[in-house]
């Protein structure tokens, strides 16, 4: 570290504990306490990266999140590496590794740089203007821009860090913890309210808390050690919660904010380790209080954008508070009071401040009087009209400004410097404000905008507010905050303040040079690169809307948001456009503030806790006996049980034999169950269904179809009768939820006359499922007492019974199309009812099948999957299950739109069955179905909905929605592929057993 | 993210809702004596208003209970919450 660069009476930099980091691959030292920018600038680095479009040098310009140039790669471990990260805000730590983007092959020495030297060729928008033709070559362009866009490398690798998520409430919320925060933190919490104050720094105290300056001071205290001492104080209060390194990054409506905290990021590598990285709260506060100051603006000019041109102010940070030096030899330019603080803390810590360059007439102010007494050389005035120095800023040229300040005019004097602090006047931060729906005013005399009306309870203090003289600081600050508080903390009345005045304003938007306007570079929006000519040809091209500048030029557009460039584009818009400020309005600030992590935003939700996994009763059954598992919704559903080295397919069509040819065992358990009471519910399945349910017996089930009120099938399922008044549903494995929303809504909004209780009992019981010719042997060893004659237990009917003393419920329904029992018992004791079935069944060889062999063996038999052969766009009509919808019932829902115009058109997609000519060949689930091959362009008439090949018919079935299909019956179709076409004939749409013989098999 | 004012069980947050749309839409009594264009306009036909609304929301994950909401749909302000079959506040 260069030694003369840094000041030895450093309060905040801890001098004695040393940090070592590594910049491009070199080792450096800093303090503990340094930002990785003051720790930079300490070694006399001031290039930092390459900018976006000409890759001029850039370096660090500002002390804070407004960082447009030095945007660094953080780590290069594959999972941590984080790109875009500010220089400014990262607190250096042992092991600190960065690098510079956005540059090849490295920063000093960049390929790309030759862009600076065609820049007169890459005007705004010459990415969308010189890659529009011809259309075709695109793909090739698109190469070659994507590789020299972007700025950091993504991780490649899943993120090891945790981070976390917690909620907040609080009576009032500040956010900002410099001096108009701090007093209104500590008149909050001494009246009792439940107070938060957070703030994105390490410390507290913004930036009075290292101004320590004759011209600012409070009862006789320099302003920094008046304040400190309010510090102290808030330590006394339990009601009150400081959070330091917490970004607030979104105000939404309600007062609800985000907020990201840093927990570990200023951690030394080792220490990080096992720790939550960031947190990020979900704030809830009655009151909020922003106070989140304001940013120095940057000043246009030609060559404003080489490294060692800071910003005043941050010049001034990085002197008083880090104790660096940002050059040796200084010069300021300004248009305000503000630089002159800058020259004073500058002068004391023995820095040569050789001009200061003004664009006002000479003023009094009672800070430019002390440094005027300093004997520091003041060009009145004047402005800077160029600059030199490829790497780092070596001298700069001063013109007078002409009495209109459109021009210069005189002798060019040419100053030697090695830093170049400008300050453009100071832009409130309303960000916060403005992303909670607040609308703005603008003050003229200092082109601000500043917070208006909102309809939120919060207030905005400080400069935040537009008060950036000390003494309007304080007074306003605790006038509006008892104010909004309603009550009276006279704590600060009476304060004797000095503060100096700002007597001359004076602003000029673009600055003159001695060249034309397009032969000079005066950089507005700096990450992006877009100077103040691209604005003006935008407008000259057209361009009116603030909004579509900013697009067409990418002004404000980088990861930086504009925090610095938007003010200055608005002003030469308005500028060039002959409109006002005020009227023009700005562009819409959008959360973040600051960029948030993936992670924080994700919080504990990763991995298996993304979403809820839902396993049935005997899952570990299926995972004993290798199961492979689909995803249902949430549910892991048994998917096939391969055997030895067989595959799907194998398995499936093994499962599919055996179950039709002996017996074959299914978990139906993630079926939704809905148990529906009430002296009403014969008639709220009338509504519900499109079939008839009062004549239902009890002891009997029925299939249902469920529409919705546009008449399209929505959802099926059967349902029994367990008592007079008593009725248990099941839906579809994935509808469930739906289903039962659905039947609420319609119970308490439509129906509340209807007595009906409705209860998920989905998780209470569990379902074993058997079919297939020997079920009936099976059953009746595992329930020896039940009798399963089918006179006494006929198909779709149900009996309770006992298994060992356990009640359950036995119904005899079928998906399959084979005799078959589905057993319904409390989940505690399904898993040793299934291997209770699994042992009974040995001898008849039973085989457990998953959903895909009950895919397969449902579309055998012509059943339909809602979800599957459904769409939301198929009537029971369009089925073909016209036997379903009751012509007797009055009513029930969706029974009006089955002839709704629309409805009853005869070319609506039909269900069908298809049958490929080659009895081998199985068609793709989703394929395409045409009538005619040779008519271009081809119509498609359809689609293939379920497609499998049969074992137990020994060919390829499938179902399809064919346009008009009910009347194609025995037509050849055609389903086009990739490399061939498919002769398909369309048929019924039951394969098998048409009579229905194996059910009572 | 606002919060609203469960009827039921107070104020909570909006993450527990979902929205059910346009209030007061009446399902017809005799759907079978309505023209198609007349049970279009009970299907299909929602306002969309930019300002003051009347609303169904349906506390899904607290006490799944029904009721109507009275939102300016321009700053989410909600004016009232009463429950299923009362009757709607006079502006």
């Amino acid at each position: 570290m260069s030694k003369n660069l840094r000041t030895t009476n450093n309060k905040f930099i801890d001098q004695t504990s040393r940090i070592s980091f590594k910049f491009d691959g070199k080792k450096l030292y800093g303090f503990k306490g340094d930002t990785l920018a003051s720790a930079l600038l300490a070694n006399n680095i001031h290039l930092v990266g390459r900018s976006f479009k000409y890759h001029r040098p850039r370096g660090i310009m500002t002390c804070g999140s407004e960082e447009p140039n030095a945007i660094l790669q953080v780590g290069n471990d594959p999972s941590m590496t984080e790109p875009n990260t500010r220089a400014t805000e990262i607190e250096i730590y042992e092991g600190l590794e960065a690098s510079s983007q956005n540059c090849w092959p490295s920063v000093n020495f960049d390929l790309g740089a030759v862009n600076n030297f065609f820049s007169p060729l890459i005007p705004a928008a010459f990415y969308y203007k010189t890659f529009m033709w011809p259309a075709n070559f695109w793909k090739l362009y698109e190469y070659f821009i994507r590789k020299s866009a972007g700025l950091g490398k993504s991780p490649t690798e899943p993120d090891k860090d945790i981070y976390d998520q917690r909620y907040l409430h609080c009576d009032v919320l500040i956010v900002g913890g410099g001096i108009s925060g701090i007093m209104a933190a500590k008149t909050a919490a001494k009246n009792n309210l439940n107070t938060v104050l957070i703030d994105d720094k390490n410390t507290l105290g913004g930036t009075t808390i290292f101004q320590e300056n004759e011209c600012y001071k409070i009862n006789n205290l320099y302003s920094n050690k008046w304040l400190k001492k309010e510090i102290e104080t808030l330590k006394s209060f339990k009601n009150l919660t400081i959070k330091t390194r917490t970004s607030l990054a979104a105000y939404h409506n309600y007062n609800y904010l985000l907020a990201r905290e840093n927990l570990t990021d200023h951690l030394d590598l080792n220490e990080k380790k096992d720790k939550i990285r960031q947190r990020l709260w979900k704030i809830r506060s009655k009151k909020v209080i922003i106070a989140t100051g304001a940013m120095e603006r940057p000043l246009i000019f030609n060559n404003n954008d080489r490294p060692g041109i800071i910003l005043s102010s941050s010049i001034k940070k990085y002197i008083d508070y880090y104790g660096v030096k940002c050059g040796q030899k200084v010069s300021l330019f300004t248009n305000n009071d503000s630089a002159y603080e800058t020259a004073i803390s500058l002068n004391n810590s023995g820095v040569t401040v050789n001009s200061i360059v003004d664009i006002r007439d000479k003023t009094n102010s009672l800070i430019v009087k002390e440094v005027d007494k300093l004997g520091i050389k003041i060009h009145w005035k004047s402005s800077v009209v160029n600059t030199n120095g490829y790497k780092k800023i070596n001298s700069i040229e001063i013109m007078k400004l002409s009495d209109d300040g459109a021009a210069v005019v005189g002798k060019k004097i040419k100053v030697e410097c090695d830093c170049l602090g400008i300050s453009g006047g100071w832009t409130p931060r309303v960000h916060l404000f403005t992303q909670s729906g607040g609308k703005l005013k603008f003050r003229i005399e200092d082109n601000v905008f500043l917070p208006d009306k909102s309809k939120l309870d919060q207030i905005s203090i400080g400069s935040c507010n537009g008060d950036f003289e000390l003494d309007e600081v304080i007074k306003n600050s605790v006038y509006l905050t008892n104010k909004f508080l309603e009550i009276n903390n006279n704590d600060y009345e009476n304060l004797e303040i000095i503060s100096s005045k700002e007597i001359n304003k004076k602003n000029i938007w673009l600055l003159p040079s001695d060249k034309p306007l397009g032969k000079t570079k005066p950089f507005l929006d700096f990450q992006n690169d877009s100077t103040a000519n691209d604005i003006k040809l935008a407008l000259r091209e057209g361009f009116k809307s603030i909004e579509h500048v900013k697009r067409y030029t990418t002004t404000g557009m980088a990861t930086d948001q504009g925090k610095l460039s938007n003010m200055h584009a608005l002003g030469i818009i308005a500028e060039t456009a002959g409109v006002k400020m005020g009227e023009l309005g700005t562009t819409t600030f959008r959360p973040p503030y600051t960029p948030l992590t993936f992670g924080a935003i994700v919080g504990r939700n990763v991995g298996k806790f993304f979403d809820i996994t839902r396993k049935t009763p005997m899952h570990d059954w299926h995972v004993e006996n290798k199961a492979k598992f689909e995803n249902v919704g949430q549910w892991k559903r048994a998917w096939y049980y391969p055997k030895d080295n067989e595959n799907m397919y194998e398995a499936v069509q093994r499962e599919s034999k055996a179950a039709r040819d002996s017996s074959g065992i299914l978990d139906a358990s993630t079926l939704g169950k809905i148990d529906i009471q009430g002296s009403d519910a014969s008639e709220f399945l009338n509504r519900v269904y499109t079939n008839a349910w009062s004549k239902l017996e009890i002891g009997k089930c029925r299939y249902g179809l469920m529409l919705n009120e546009d008449g399209m099938v929505y959802d099926d399922g059967v349902t029994t009768r367990l008592s007079e008044n008593h009725y248990l549903m099941t839906t579809t494995t994935g509808g469930a939820a739906n289903v039962l929303s659905k039947l609420e809504d319609y119970l308490q909004t439509e129906w509340p006359e209807l007595d009906v209780y409705l209860t998920s009992v989905t998780d209470h019981y569990g379902t074993v499922s058997i079919c297939g010719p020997n079920s009936k042997k099976i059953l009746s060893k595992v329930i020896p007492d039940l009798v399963l004659s089918d006179e006494e237990f006929p198909h779709m009917s149900f009996k309770n019974a006992l298994i060992d003393n356990i009640k359950c419920r036995v119904m005899r329904i079928s998906f399959t199309g084979e005799l078959s029992y589905e057993i319904n018992i409390q989940s505690s004791y399904v898993k040793s009812v299934w291997e209770k079935c699994i042992d009974a069944g040995k001898e008849f060889d039973i085989t457990p099948y998953g959903t895909e062999t009950m895919h397969l063996l449902r579309a055998e038999k012509g059943f339909i999957i809602t979800g599957q052969d459904t769409d939301g766009t198929m009537t029971p009509v369009d089925l073909q299950m016209d036997w379903i919808i009751s012509k007797k019932k009055y009513d029930f829902i969706g029974k009006r739109s089955l002839y709704r115009s629309d409805t009853i058109r005869e070319d609506r997609k039909q269900l069908v069955g298809l049958l490929t000519e080659d009895p081998k060949e199985i068609l793709e689930e989703g394929a395409q179905i045409v009538a005619e091959t040779n008519k271009k362009p081809i119509e498609m008439i359809g689609h293939v909905t379920s497609s499998y090949f049969s074992p137990n018919l020994n060919k390829s079935i499938a179902l399809a929605v064919v346009k008009n299909g009910k009347k194609l019956k025995g037509q050849k179709m055609f389903v086009p592929m990739k490399d061939k076409t498919i002769n398909v004939t369309i048929t019924d749409t039951v394969f098998l057993d048409k009579e229905n013989k194996r059910l009572n098999a | 993210m606002f919060l609203i004012n469960c009827p039921y069980c107070g104020e909570r947050d909006q993450s527990e809702f979902s929205s059910g749309g346009e209030a007061h839409i009446v399902r017809p009594k005799q759907p079978t004596e309505l023209s198609d264009d007349q049970w279009a306009e009970y299907l299909f036909m929602r306002k969309n208003i930019k300002g003051v609304q009347f609303e169904r929301w349906n506390h899904t994950h607290g006490c799944r209970k029904w009721f109507n909401v009275v939102r300016d749909t321009s700053n989410d302000i909600i004016h009232a919450v009463y429950k299923m079959g009362e009757k709607p506040p006079v502006k």
